[in-house]
């Protein structure tokens, strides 16, 4: 602390105030030297929403440094996938990113049925699109009202958990489960749609798509949100790709990569996927994704409900499923980003490894890059729009 | 205009003063607290308190229960005086404020001829209590929480008092009684009688923005700013303490929307010129056309709070000093022109 209090050769020095050891040091104009502070974001603070530390060092209110600190909530998915099944691996993975969790299933259930080499129903596909378009609007829901609690709007919450209870409820009534879905198996899904479930999703399909536009007007006409998303925290095209960012995060920079469009999986090659892109990169645009992305996915979702054939949900298979032996990379395009599954089998009937490739830990890792010289404010609205899950980080 | 605590016992009008000024102090703020619980909840979908009662009528009463029983925390390395001390700095100039403002024909404690500027003067007292609490908690958020709002006061009691200086201008008096009158017998170019709410538009906005900043309400209240500093300075606080600057936080609001009602809004009178009834008649009916000029202020702090995000820090300075302020001297020297001319 003294050391840094120390004049620098050739500056002017000023003795401080009788009674005082400190030196003031004095630096060009008159501009008196500061002690920078360091302080905690986290593990326990409402910016972070979960447990993500970033460790800061202020010059006033400008940020000098930060350095997230991740780890708080590592509870070893890939080496407890290693002692499971791959049926008990599905209830596994929807657990890591609790806001994408069908997705997450869809991408281990398709690594381990690509290894099997089944050959899945086209129902159960359809349906997997299905579930999966749902559950992107659910989760980008839920960053639309956070990102507004962040910002000091305490109201978007409330009305975009409004729309998260009604299609909830909907994924409840076929899935059986509010978060953890559980709805995938290897070769299909658990059990068919209830009776009434199209009927349902189209309805609401209207009144999300109309409560999304309200919230783009609410927004959009706000002049105060304007004024604390637009140009803060731009990123580059090439940092991003650099870091490995994807998703809404990455679409903001305007570059549209997607693996539903680029390496369709399930029945996406059948259905129009429109990825919308942003121009700036800066929060506005990344918060803007994700209202694009709702109505984008409800396009999706209206394409699909028109098209399910009838036919089996799951193939049938043997007791102990056991992929053969050899690896496979399996992408999904999760509502945060590029979801990724390394499966590495031996031939038994658990994977010898399970690597994730997770979207937060990689939206996370530029925190450093893009909170350098930025205010206490701006560094909350930045968080705020690089979508990530505490649990997605540290898995 | 004579208050109605005029006794020949000078101790017993004293101490009739101190408690109608303590119940008002006590009630107001608390149904204005129970107005932001119901209207904010409507605004976002929900429903509010329903269960201390029907319709959650109690429930500030339960949560100040809830906050006597709470342990009082004092942090190890706090200055447990000042720690201790700044709540209470912060509360005590709400209530003595209180003491000028008039709710109705005589009902007030006291009319002080420099009314105006002591109202004022007084009521930025409390931000010495956000500064103490901040410095003295020992907590980073709290020290930046504490010199926000020190930022903020000297940025935004400059136009609140430019925009009263215009109204006292006006009305030719810095007595809050004194400008009530004085409004009640204002004609807008000698034609029509009015509130001065018309002709001092920016004023009022002004004003009440002023008061926003000062208040430390969405969508200025950096110094608290939940999802930057927690809490700001009140992070370290606990129980009583706690409940503390929360009332002291109402009481405010009710302070300022007083404030700017007896400026703007015509006082007690339902619209000026229009006579009341004389007698104690006339106070109830001045006393509840107050109330209600305040609610409507009540009412406009919670919409913004249920509108609009926060501000940066350093938007709302560069709204103050390069916007407000100009505005404010702006609107000085018109009302002076039009007061020389008309």
């Amino acid at each position: 602390m003294t050391e840094t209090m120390l004049p620098k050769p050739g500056s002017n020095v000023l003795p401080g105030p009788p009674g005082e050891s400190m030196l003031v040091e004095v630096r060009g104009e008159g501009e008196l030297v500061t002690q920078d502070m360091s302080l905690n974001i986290g593990p326990q603070h409402p910016a972070t929403h979960g447990v993500l530390r970033v460790v800061i060092d202020l010059d006033g209110e400008v940020i000098e440094k930060a350095t997230p600190v991740i780890g708080y909530m590592h509870r070893g998915f890939e080496k407890l996938a290693e002692a499971r099944d791959y049926r008990q691996i599905i209830a596994l993975v929807n657990r890591h990113d609790w806001l994408s969790a069908f997705c997450n299933e869809l991408g281990v259930a398709m690594a381990v049925e690509r290894m099997m080499e089944l050959e899945v129903p086209e129902r159960a596909q359809w349906i997997r699109v299905l579930m999966a378009e749902w559950n992107r609007v659910l989760n980008h829901l839920m960053f639309v009202g956070s990102f507004g609690l962040e910002l000091g709007a305490i109201t978007p919450v409330f009305f975009a958990f409004r729309e998260r209870e009604d299609i909830q409820h909907l994924m409840e009534s076929a899935t059986g489960g509010r978060l953890h879905f559980t709805y995938n198996r290897v070769g299909g899904l658990k059990e068919d749609l209830p009776r009434g479930f199209l009927a349902a999703s189209e309805h609401m399909v209207r009144n999300v798509r109309m409560r999304n536009s309200e919230y783009r007007d609410l927004l959009q006409g706000n002049e105060i949100f304007m004024a604390r998303t637009k140009g803060v925290g731009r990123l580059d095209p090439d940092v991003a790709l650099g870091y490995g960012v994807s998703g809404p995060t990455l679409h903001a920079t305007g570059v549209p990569e997607d693996a539903r469009v680029t390496e369709p999986y399930a029945k996406y090659d059948a259905v129009k996927v429109h990825v919308p892109t942003g121009t700036n990169g800066d929060s506005y645009d990344r918060f803007m994704m994700l209202v694009d992305r709702i109505d984008a996915s409800l396009d999706i979702i209206e394409q699909v409900l028109g098209s399910i054939p009838p036919g089996p949900i799951s193939v049938k298979l043997p007791k102990v499923v056991k992929a053969p032996e050899g690896a496979i990379y399996v992408r999904t395009e999760n509502p945060l980003g590029q979801g990724g599954y390394y499966l590495v089998s031996d031939g038994r009937k658990n994977p010898w490894r399970l690597k994730m490739r997770t979207p937060s830990f990689n939206n996370i890792s530029m925190i450093p890059h893009l909170l350098q010289g930025v205010l206490l404010p701006d560094m909350i609205a930045i968080l705020g729009s690089v979508f990530f899950v505490v649990g997605d980080v540290d898995r | 205009m004579e208050t109605l605590f005029t006794l020949d016992n000078v101790w017993l009008a004293l101490l009739l003063k101190v408690i109608a000024v303590l119940i008002i102090f006590l009630t107001v703020p608390l149904v204005m607290g129970y107005m932001e619980h119901k209207v904010l909840a409507h605004m976002q979908a929900r429903l509010g308190p329903m269960e201390a009662l029907p319709h959650g009528v109690g429930q500030l009463v339960a949560d100040g229960i809830k906050f006597l029983q709470k342990e009082n925390v004092v942090p190890a390395a706090a200055d447990k005086w000042v720690f201790g001390l700044a709540p209470g700095v912060m509360l005590i100039p709400a209530i003595v404020v209180l003491t000028v403002v008039p709710f109705g024909p005589g009902a007030f404690a006291e009319n002080l001829d420099a009314g105006i500027f002591f109202a004022l003067a007084v009521s930025s007292i409390g931000t010495i209590g956000l500064l103490m609490a901040g410095w003295a908690s020992a907590n980073k958020f709290s020290l930046m929480g504490g010199l926000r709002g020190a930022a903020q006061l000297i940025a935004y009691e400059l136009p609140m008092v430019l925009a009263a200086a215009a109204v006292v201008l006006q009305a030719e008096t810095l007595s809050l009684v004194g400008i009530v009158e004085a409004q009640a017998g204002f004609r807008l170019f000698g034609t029509i009688t009015i509130p001065y709410a018309v002709p001092h538009f920016f004023g009022l906005a002004l004003f009440f923005m002023s008061a926003v900043a000062e208040l430390n309400r969405p969508p200025f209240d950096m110094p608290i700013a939940d999802a930057e500093l927690i809490a700001g300075h009140m992070t370290e606080y606990t129980g009583i303490r706690f409940a503390f600057f929360l009332l002291s936080e109402y009481a405010g609001m009710v302070v300022f929307g007083a404030l700017a009602t007896v400026l703007f809004l015509g006082g007690w009178y339902p619209w000026p010129g229009y006579l009341l009834p004389e007698g104690f008649l006339g106070v109830v009916v001045g006393f509840g056309t107050t109330i209600g000029k305040i609610a409507a202020f009540m009412f406009l702090f919670i919409w913004l709070r249920a509108t609009f995000p926060r501000l940066r820090e350093d938007q709302l300075q560069r709204l103050s000093w390069l916007i407000l302020i100009p505005l404010a001297l702006l609107n000085i020297v018109i009302v002076a022109i039009a007061k020389v001319v008309a």
